[in-house]
């Protein structure tokens, strides 16, 4: 297949210039029988993401003492796709799976939960691009709405290397015959990047052009983060109105 | 208002104030999870709105019996930690020579009381309190554990008013489970109230809507029988 003009007149395929993200909708709170749980859109991602725990580890071989364990299951529905997906893990979402709990574990009090597990599980019901990123963003915020305690929340963004420029948040044309695309995601806390909870590249980029990819990425991830929180305050600003009143024994 | 806090806000710079569901790191006071914000003079916590049931010594819960051991009964108490209760902390007076599973058997649910945890997480309970007993009648609801102090209210209020108004018993475990036991009708009745309070557990005036729901509901009930 011949390689289509990528950037045309300094827009990007859909429109977009180099510093934009695609339209985002995030909504906490979807899944009733989870403990927490997000569904999120970016472009043409469509993500669910449900969190269990802090529960009990089955099998019990795998409890740790110490603290709790962190189970993260990435996975692609076989319709995600335009080309059927046989179902079940494969080497992708394996790895996908292993370096989003890495970049996950740091940020979750795991010492807080000895012996108990936290199950992760993210479904990618349509594919468009950069879907670890939004995995991980669904999973964070399934994470926070579930009341597991953490430093903070991971907020992840793509960047890519079309034709020679540096493009944030790359959709599958830019994707697929861009020359380097490469996912990011950060703590944030507190309205501030602490640090790097993921990073992986795939392609190549000069000093330079990393440097301009992560100053984008900061840049993004600080939009994403925003309509993270605004997500979860959403589901939690109806139920709250008034100050509780103070706890006390029967 | 009290206002909501996410994981790693910044809600104070003085270490020595921080209190329940906070972290501090370098001098400066994070919220830990999210919840509400109770920040005073001199201390600052955060109340949480979700997560679950974490056991602490003294706690009253409502467990299930999932396992019977020659020594004890493995209580399920719906937190991520199973609890241990020793024979040795069944009230002596109703032992009689019984065997373990004549006591307590698999699927039975008692009111316990947690006696410790320690730090591998361990969980030992006691039943050898006067609120403890096994549950052999009556009703248990299942709430979100966050919600717990509603349903027992400022100095108990709301837990005395339900308990007076309806004329049933009622033990709310620190788990979210609660016990309610009387005439079956107001059970239900009490069921309804507490799913409601769970419901609309931060909205002002809380108590005062309960009592007028259980006024109207017992009026109906009176009504019907007439």
């Amino acid at each position: 297949m011949q390689k289509p003009k990528l950037i045309v007149d300094g827009k990007r395929l859909d429109g977009r210039g180099f510093e934009e993200l695609r339209p985002i909708k995030i909504e906490a709170g979807v899944l009733k029988r989870a403990d927490g749980s997000c569904y999120l859109e970016m472009g043409k991602n469509k993500i669910i993401a449900a969190v269990y725990g802090p529960r009990e580890v089955h099998p019990r071989h795998l409890q740790d003492p110490s603290k709790a364990v962190i189970r993260y299951r990435y996975n692609m529905a076989p319709f995600s796709v335009e080309e059927r997906k046989k179902p079940g893990p494969d080497r992708r979402s394996v790895e996908i799976s292993k370096v989003s709990r890495e970049a996950l574990e740091p940020v979750i009090m795991k010492e807080l939960f000895p012996r108990s597990g936290i199950d992760v599980f993210v479904e990618v019901l349509q594919a468009d691009a950069g879907t670890r990123t939004a995995c991980l963003n669904a999973a964070s915020v399934a994470l926070i709405d579930a009341g597991v305690a953490m430093r903070g929340m991971v907020t992840s963004v793509a960047v890519a290397k079309v034709e020679g420029n540096i493009v944030l948040d790359p959709m599958k044309e830019e994707d697929n015959y861009g020359d380097a695309d490469v996912p990011i995601a950060f703590l944030i806390r507190n309205d501030r990047i602490e640090s790097i909870a993921l990073l992986q590249m795939d392609g190549r980029l000069t000093l330079e052009e990393m440097k301009k990819a992560m100053e984008l990425a900061k840049k993004g991830a600080m939009q994403i983060y925003r309509l993270q929180r605004e997500a979860i305050m959403k589901k939690y600003m109806k139920e709250e109105t008034e100050e509780p009143e103070e706890e006390n024994e029967q | 208002m009290r206002k909501i806090v996410m994981p790693g806000d910044l809600i104070a710079k003085n270490p020595r104030a921080a209190g329940y569901g906070t972290y501090v790191e370098k001098g400066k006071v994070y919220a830990k999870f999210l919840g509400l914000l109770d920040k005073t003079d001199t201390s600052v916590r955060v109340i949480p709105l979700k997560g679950r049931y974490i056991p602490s010594s003294g706690d009253v819960v409502i467990g299930i019996v999932r396992e019977v051991t020659a020594n004890g009964w493995i209580v399920d108490v719906y937190s991520p930690y199973q609890a241990f209760l020793p024979v040795l902390e069944y009230p002596e007076n109703a032992m009689r020579n019984k065997k373990v599973n004549e006591l307590l058997d698999i699927g039975d649910a008692i009111i316990g009381k947690v006696l410790s945890i320690d730090p591998k997480m361990k969980v030992t309970l006691t039943m050898k309190d006067k609120v403890c007993k096994p549950v052999r009648v009556g009703r248990i609801v299942a709430i979100n554990p966050a919600r717990v102090p509603r349903v027992i209210g400022k100095k108990g209020s709301m837990i005395k008013m339900l308990k007076s108004e309806l004329g049933i018993q009622i033990v709310v475990g620190q788990n979210g489970l609660i016990w309610i036991n009387g005439d079956r009708r107001k059970v239900s009745i009490a069921e309804e109230a507490i799913y409601i309070i769970e419901e609309e557990a931060h909205t002002e005036g809380l108590t005062d809507r309960i009592t007028e729901f259980i006024k109207k509901k017992k009026g109906e009930l009176e009504n019907a029988e007439t």
